[in-house]
């Protein structure tokens, strides 16, 4: 039912204009239809509106690359067009943006992007730091912002381009690493609880004890994250400590929890535990969010759930590093991503949760999504939801001693 | 045949190349230069100095989020001697071994069938080795894992065959970690042999059987001595690079099996230590290297 | 074959039935090693062609995948830059590595066992070790050079490639190094006594001899380039991306079938090579 649900969902903002064939047909496939299906469903049910006439205004790309997409309303007039560099280097995560977005800022914008892809912060800092430039944007998370900021590597961001930071929801701003937003605008934002199969365990799990000390019918099907804070981290909470705990009977305390849970625990793993979970091998995995809802995709009875202890929150923010060649070129496009509609297809796409509270309240985001209260929390979950921040050098050694430890025993 | 025609260099002009050759020949040094020189001048420039920098790096502390501070300090070399880090060391060193031995196992057979193929089919031979390793390692990796899970193809077919009634738990052990590395490098073990091999003069073994040895005689006497220069290389190209591997530990032992190279890259990007993940490095680099000559001088002396 | 010869010619021994039932377990060997390379090749291909996102449960043949892969932009270039980096990297490392061989086995020089050791380096190092250590030497390069000269480079496939011939050429001279070490010295003897000089010696004698070894040893050097990922993600350029590192990227949400569409193409690929260059080779023997 909640399949079919989705596919009419799908179905009527892809009639409606809203979404891309292409991305419908992507995400029939993912739900496991056979090529032979979409194109019935498709043909079936064909297109009722014809798709919004190319609209007009602003200056017309002086690459020609083609006329503005549909939808957009062209470049904004507080942009001035001939500031605009040629070139756009963007360094992001894979997969972590509708590529058709890309193409319509292209197209509307006149600027050629390029966009790279790292699979960690720690592989961007380490970039970065070894001295790699060119790069215009940058997606760090929450704490590499401030680590970032804290070495003098980004750049300040103009206000007077980025106007559509008016749209992003004051709850995502002002985060402890930025307070006044100085170098980061909010790109996507999330949790990291944990996703467990209805089926196998019942609909009511909600705290960290079924993932530290397991029923019988659990045990050897649990996947952890591979990442230090993280785990080390939930097992603070679920202790009831904070997550950036340091002290040594802290640490000790979590320790001997994570020694006892280790024989349980199938892998470390922050890239298989999607497909663990959906293959069966794992029934309980911690989890991010994006992960969790791809899984859930494919299993429908798998929930996600934020654990009653606390579970950390972290957020993707977008970024221009003081050595960017192109910067009002980068500008502009942050300034672009956070229109409501683009904001809107980005996280339809990327199923990340949005910060941006006018793509929420206009509609953009999807239904399903945007009731899940794994990706949506309410009010009262925000407050056990725990940021990880640096914990000075000495802390992060016990932590990696202590994570070193754990992974060797 | 040309060469016999010329008869006598006093007979005819002497080409410059005729000149440059004999004085290769003549002054070892220069040659040495010559042949030496691109390799030494490539290794010098892209690989001791850049190498250089991390040693300095390794005596140095950890600055405020991860940068370099240059004081110089030898913590980071008294940190690794640590029980904690040297079990790490040693867990590597035994799952390298392990992994030596079973492609010797596998691939100094498979290298002789090979090298006695007929000529045309050997090149092919060699390449249908490598092909898998053209495609992608990580897919490939994902496909082992898809292989050994509990609910995967291997355990299934097991089941189906009645040899066993529960899956056997193959992945994210030890074993995967080694299946992994066995199938990662086992072409850099049959490759070296197969070079050795290759050249080895069959009519010795006629000889030696004529004399009475029998097959394993034969094998042990005659073809490993002489084709140990073969097995030297393939043990070195498989253990190293194995010692040092990092994302099959990963993704095999899924997190759990933790080798030194996966310590490394913990202390160079997570902790953002560069330093101690250079010590721990430049440590795991001498005592490789150790070990290295070490085999060589072993290998030397039993050829003679 | 000349054992089965020597077996008909020698007395009183079983040895022919021995000599069969270990040419058995030897071709057992390889039909069992080679069923074990490709084992996971052919999941991966079978996959490949299935109509789920997921691999576990076959749902249905579908070409859909390859679609995908083929309109992919972003693979089509990285796939384009592995396979120039490799082929370049292959070709200079095989040359430096075969010099390299010949300067270990037939020179002498002063530090010659220094260069030795640091010949093994490369194959020593950890990959994160070189990767960072190159990213920091070419960075202070490129900003020397820039100061001094003012010419400006960059990172880009020129760094990864200069990257792959450093870590390659050390393998294949280790592998050209086996075949010369015990060379027959003989024939090279008799040719030069023939009135060959050094040069002629070389290219009619030597180098034949040597060539499985330096085959060998570049197929061994196209290999390492095609597949590496950790030095080339610290050395590559803005949009100099490779094919590991485009897929490494796109694991982070998962294997998708388009990726192993695209291994499976690329597996296809280099066995019609195979397949045509035996073709050729029977054509110029017959």
């Amino acid at each position: 039912m909640q399949r079919d649900r989705l596919i009419q969902r799908w179905l009527t903002d892809w009639q409606r204009g809203r979404l891309s064939r292409r991305e419908l047909v992507r995400r029939l496939g993912l739900l496991g239809l056979t090529s032979f299906a979409i194109t019935n469903l498709l043909a079936a049910c064909g297109q009722t509106q014809s798709t919004p006439t190319p609209a007009s205004g602003g200056t017309t790309p002086s690459q020609g690359t083609g006329t503005p997409a549909s939808g957009t309303t062209g470049i904004p007039d507080y942009i001035d067009p001939s500031k605009l560099e040629k070139e756009l280097n963007f360094y992001n995560w894979s997969e972590y943006i509708d590529p058709d977005i890309l193409t319509e800022f292209e197209q509307t914008y006149g600027v050629k992007v390029t966009m790279d892809t790292y699979a960690s912060n720690e592989d961007l800092l380490a970039k970065l730091q070894g001295g790699a430039t060119g790069y215009d944007v940058i997606v760090p998370s929450d704490y590499m912002v401030s680590i970032m900021i804290n070495l003098g590597m980004l750049e300040p961001l103009d206000y007077s381009i980025i106007k559509t930071i008016e749209n992003i929801d004051p709850e995502n701003l002002h985060a402890y690493y930025d307070p006044e937003n100085t170098y980061s605008v909010p790109y996507m934002w999330g949790t990291s609880g944990y996703s467990y199969d209805t089926a196998a365990l019942g609909d009511d799990l909600e705290s960290w004890k079924e993932v530290f000390e397991p029923r019988p019918e659990a045990r050897g099907k649990i996947v952890m994250l591979d990442d230090q804070r993280e785990v080390i981290g939930a097992a603070l909470m679920y202790l009831g400590y904070e997550i950036n705990e340091t002290s040594d009977e802290a640490l000790s305390r979590a320790k001997e929890l994570l020694l006892a849970q280790k024989p349980h625990v199938l892998a470390y793993s922050s890239q298989n535990n999607d497909d663990l979970l959906v293959a069966g091998e794992a029934l309980i995995a911690h989890i991010w969010t994006g992960d969790a809802l791809l899984a859930q995709d494919e299993k429908l009875s798998l929930r996600y759930v934020i654990p009653i202890e606390g579970c950390t929150v972290w957020q993707d923010n977008l970024c221009v590093p003081k050595t960017a060649p192109h910067k009002y070129a980068a500008m502009a496009f942050i300034d672009f991503l956070n229109r409501p509609d683009i904001a809107g297809r980005n996280a339809n796409y990327i199923m990340y949760g949005s910060p941006n509270k006018a793509a929420r309240e206009q509609g953009y985001i999807d239904e399903e999504v945007l009731n899940n209260p794994g990706v949506y929390p309410p009010p009262e979950v925000w407050q056990r939801l725990q940021w990880i921040k640096d914990v000075g050098e000495e802390g992060a050694l016990k932590f990696d001693r202590l994570w070193t430890e754990i992974k060797t025993s | 045949m040309a060469i016999v025609e010329q008869i006598g260099p006093s007979e005819r002009a002497v080409t410059w190349r005729e000149r440059l050759g004999d004085a290769v020949r003549q002054r070892e040094g220069l040659r040495a230069l010559l042949l030496a020189g691109p390799g030494g001048a490539w290794l010098l420039f892209f690989f001791l100095l850049p190498t250089a920098i991390v040693f300095a790096y390794s005596f140095a502390r950890r600055g405020p989020y991860g940068t370099v501070d240059w004081t110089f300090t030898l913590e980071n070399y008294v940190r690794f001697f640590d029980w904690l880090y040297i079990r790490v060391f040693l867990v590597s060193v035994w799952l390298a071994l392990l992994t030596t031995l079973i492609c010797l196992l596998i691939g100094y057979p498979f290298a002789f069938v090979i090298a006695r193929s007929p000529r045309r089919w050997r090149n092919a031979l060699l390449v249908l080795v490598l092909i898998p390793f053209w495609t992608n390692f990580l897919v490939r990796t994902y496909a082992i894992m898809l292989l050994l899970r509990s609910d995967g193809l291997i355990n299934n077919a097991l089941q189906w065959l009645g040899l066993i009634d529960r899956p056997l738990t193959m992945l994210f052990t030890p074993f995967a970690v080694v299946l992994g590395l066995v199938y990662g490098y086992l072409p850099f073990m049959i490759l070296p042999i197969y070079a050795s091999i290759e050249k080895f003069d069959f009519t010795l073994v006629e000889a030696a059987q004529d004399l009475g040895a029998n097959t394993w005689q034969v094998f042990w006497r005659v073809l490993l001595p002489l084709t140990l220069p073969g097995v030297l290389a393939g043990s070195i190209l498989v253990f190293i690079p194995s010692v040092g591997a990092f994302v099959t530990p990963d993704l095999l032992g899924g997190g759990k099996v933790v080798m030194i190279a996966n310590l490394i890259n913990q202390q160079f990007l997570t902790v953002r230590h560069w330093p101690f993940g250079s010590a721990v490095s430049f440590v795991l680099m001498a005592i490789v290297l150790a070990a290295t000559m070490l085999y060589f001088r072993i290998g030397e002396t039993r050829r003679i | 074959m000349t054992a089965q010869a020597a077996v008909t010619t020698s007395t009183r021994r079983p040895v022919r039935r021995r000599i069969s039932t270990g040419w058995t377990l030897l071709w057992l060997n390889v039909f069992l090693t080679f069923v074990f390379l490709y084992a996971p090749i052919i999941v991966m291909s079978i996959f490949s062609f299935n109509a789920s996102r997921q691999m576990q449960v076959w749902m249905g043949f579908t070409l859909d995948w390859y679609v995908r892969m083929l309109h992919d932009e972003r693979v089509r270039v990285a796939a384009e830059n592995s396979l120039i980096i490799a082929l370049v990297s292959t070709a200079v490392s095989t040359v430096i590595g075969t010099l390299t061989a010949l300067a270990l086995e037939r020179t002498r020089f002063r530090v010659k066992s220094l260069y030795e050791g640091a010949m093994y380096l490369p194959i020593i190092v950890p990959e994160i070790v070189m990767a960072i250590a190159l990213l920091v030497f070419f960075n202070l390069t490129f900003q020397g050079l820039d100061q001094l000269f003012g010419l400006r480079l960059n990172f880009g496939l020129g760094t990864i490639t200069i990257a792959h011939i450093a870590f390659s050429f050390p393998f294949v001279a280790v592998v050209v190094r086996a075949r010369l070490a015990d060379f027959d010295r003989t024939l090279e003897q008799a040719a030069q006594d023939l009135g060959a000089n050094d040069w002629q010696t070389f290219r009619y004698i030597t180098l034949p001899l040597l060539m499985p070894g330096i085959i060998a040893g570049a197929l061994l050097a196209f290999t390492l380039s095609i597949d590496d990922f950790v030095i080339t993600f610290f050395n590559a350029g803005v949009g100099s991306t490779t094919l590991p590192l485009e897929i490494y990227g796109r694991v982070r949400r998962g294997i998708t079938p388009d990726v192993n569409a695209l291994s499976t193409v690329l597996l296809l690929a280099s066995m019609l090579l195979v397949l045509s260059s035996l073709a050729l080779q029977r054509r110029r023997s017959s």
